[in-house]
């Protein structure tokens, strides 16, 4: 049944797209806060996605591996902030790219020596791994429901965290006006660690949850980090709405396309030819996406400054 | 200690044509590959830095030009080597072995892609644009692994480098001869272009759009000529790279790639003429001396580029010269 195909492909885009969201979320918040462009996210996602594997694999519960996942990230991320960060955020934007291109270098290679070449695994808990049947009759793993839940709650959250408390106003009013808040009262250092924190954290949560389902090896956050900057410049630098909605096109249009630009070029060419440049094009979709984004508006879709 | 930036440079092109002659003497060919390599990635360096240095556009993604010219050769070289038609729409050609007419494709394909990407990334600025770019980096890596006919994942090898006249190409000195004197033409053209008007106009829109709009001159028009051109010199230093290695491979579009020209710059000096070529130097020796001490060392190159940029702004040239900026 076509239908179904198209169902379960939506729901693999959606899940996909959350887990985007996930980094995306961390990196356009530490942007508009802070005004500084990270390239470590990526090894903050790698960094979860061990410590989850390694506490897992040492005491068996998966749920201990996200935990782990969640502090190591966030605990790294607050390192990183105090130690490197810090003294980035008025510098250009070239140095906070090659400080930050050191950090990715710097976390890699420590992983590698730490843990080796050899990509680790994460098993998923029983309870949560199987099919399930979905109304409708499709057979969908439920552990792919379960990371569409998490992403879903954590955007909730992060809206809550946000709008309604008093740690979310300090948050607008330091994308807003940094020597404003300041002047208020508000020791700003201790906002952007935290800030930075609770990006890193994220990203090391999508790399546990994701690590599950992907092995967990070095160089995994990368082409992650690739795709969420993809997300922020559709969605607009340093809006968390527009990382939230350039999270789902991006995992929907990159899952559909990988699936019907070869099937779609089937009907006006010999199958081999249409597998191959339906896949060829399908790869470089989301970034056709981005350039299209662009050229309507160039500072993405809920970006409103330049 | 103080140095006079001209007494730098001089030194450094001393020390790149004496260190092969005595490499060539000792009989060490691998030295002067060394130098090669060294010499090819600060030319694809220097095309970045009229970009990066003398533009202020700071282009993550100029990997996708040293791929092009890559696999430019890469392609040219397969389809006369296997002696197989080269189909381009328009007419067919059996490709080339002939260093030149490879340059001037490689060149002219990296020119014509630099004009669409700066079309449309120019569109942007700041964060937008390093983003942007690096997402067109990664968008060009993925087509070439996805790319087949000339070996997918795999890349594709070239048995023979190819040839320049009157030259044997294989020896590595006469290679590197190559390499350099392409090199010292490009620094040579670089330092007129920033001398010209040309070069002024770029400089002054980089310090500030709205005036040089107001003399007249349109910014974009100006930062697409210069991207243009930096991504054609890259694409040429791609090309000498498949060369050297006769190799090619998606990797030469990697968003690493990209980073480490950038980082080429930064240990250099940014905007200065020599910095790329004294940073691919340091680059190339540092991955040679520490990579035989341990596997692990770009943890090293990590620490020393984090140390450049907290503490060394200027990059080797601005800490030997005691002037941490390029400009007047």
């Amino acid at each position: 049944m076509p239908s179904l195909l198209i169902i379960e492909q939506i729901l693999n885009g959606l899940q996909f797209g959350v887990m985007l969201f996930l980094m995306a979320a961390g990196l356009t918040l530490i942007f508009g806060v802070m005004g500084l462009i990270n390239l470590a996210h990526g090894s903050l996602y790698m960094v979860g996605a061990f410590a989850a594997a390694a506490v897992a694999g040492a005491t068996g519960s998966f749920f201990l591996g996200l935990v782990a996942a969640l502090v190591a990230a966030a605990f790294a991320g607050a390192i990183v902030e105090i130690v490197v960060i810090r003294r980035l955020y008025k510098a250009a934007h070239l140095d906070q790219v090659l400080a930050t291109f050191a950090l990715i270098l710097i976390f890699s290679e420590g992983t590698r020596w730490v843990f080796g070449s050899f990509p680790l695994f994460l098993d998923i808990p029983d309870a949560i791994s199987g099919p399930v049947t979905l109304p409708g009759g499709i057979e969908y793993p439920l552990y792919r429901l379960v990371l569409i839940g998490i992403g879903l709650a954590v955007a909730v959250g992060l809206w809550a965290l946000i709008e309604r408390t008093r740690i979310g106003i300090q948050i607008r009013a330091g994308e807003n006006d940094r020597e404003m808040i300041a002047a208020l009262g508000i020791d700003i250092s201790k906002l952007y660690t935290l800030v930075f924190a609770l990006g890193a954290a994220l990203a090391g949560l999508a790399g546990a949850l994701v690590g599950a389902i992907q092995s967990v090896q070095v160089g995994m956050g990368e082409p992650v980090l690739i795709l969420a900057f993809v997300v922020i410049v559709i969605g607009g630098i340093g809006s968390i709405r527009g990382a939230f909605v350039g999270a789902l096109l991006v995992g929907l249009t990159d899952t559909l396309g990988g699936v019907f630009l070869p099937e779609l070029f089937k009907l006006f060419m010999e199958a081999g030819a249409a597998q191959r440049s339906g896949s060829a094009i399908a790869s470089m979709g989301i970034y056709i996406l981005m350039g299209l984004v662009l050229v309507w508006r160039p500072t993405g879709l809920f970006g409103a400054r330049a | 200690m103080i140095v006079n930036e001209r007494a730098i440079n001089a030194l450094v092109i001393a020390g790149l044509v004496g260190l092969p002659l005595w490499a060539l003497v000792m009989d060490e060919p691998f030295t002067i590959t060394l130098v090669t390599r060294a010499v090819i990635l600060a030319l694809a360096a220097a095309g970045l830095n009229i970009i990066l240095g003398f533009g202020g556009m700071v282009s993550f993604g100029h990997a996708v030009f040293f791929g092009i010219g890559g696999y430019t050769m890469g392609i040219l070289a397969y389809h006369a080597q296997t002696y197989t038609a080269l189909d381009l729409g328009a007419f067919t050609t059996g490709g080339t072995k002939s260093m030149p007419l490879i340059w001037l494709a490689a060149m002219g394909l990296s020119a014509i892609v630099a004009l669409f990407i700066g079309l449309l990334s120019l569109r942007t600025s700041g964060v937008y644009f390093i983003m942007i770019t690096l997402a067109f980096g990664q968008m060009f890596y993925y087509f070439a692994i996805s790319w087949a006919q000339y070996g997918g994942e795999d890349g594709l090898s070239i048995y023979v480098r190819n040839d320049f006249p009157g030259l044997n190409t294989l020896q590595p000195i006469q290679f590197f001869a190559i390499c350099f004197a392409l090199l010292c033409i490009v620094l040579f053209v670089k330092a007129r272009l920033t001398a010209s008007p040309f070069g002024l106009a770029l400089n002054a829109a980089r310090q500030s759009g709205a005036r040089v709009e107001t003399a007249g001159l349109s910014p974009l028009r100006l930062k697409l000529l210069a991207f243009v051109i930096s991504g054609a010199i890259t694409g040429l230093a791609g090309a000498l790279f498949a060369d050297l290695n006769r190799f090619v491979s998606p990797s030469m579009f990697s968003w690493q790639l990209s980073g480490e020209l950038i980082v080429l710059i930064i240990i250099g000096g940014v905007g200065r003429l020599m910095g790329p070529v004294i940073g691919a130097c340091v680059y190339v020796a540092l991955e040679h001396v520490l990579g035989g001490i341990t596997e692990f060392w770009h943890v090293y190159l990590g620490l020393i580029l984090l140390s450049i940029v907290l503490f060394a702004r200027g990059g080797l040239i601005g800490l030997l010269t005691g002037k941490e900026g390029a400009h007047v």
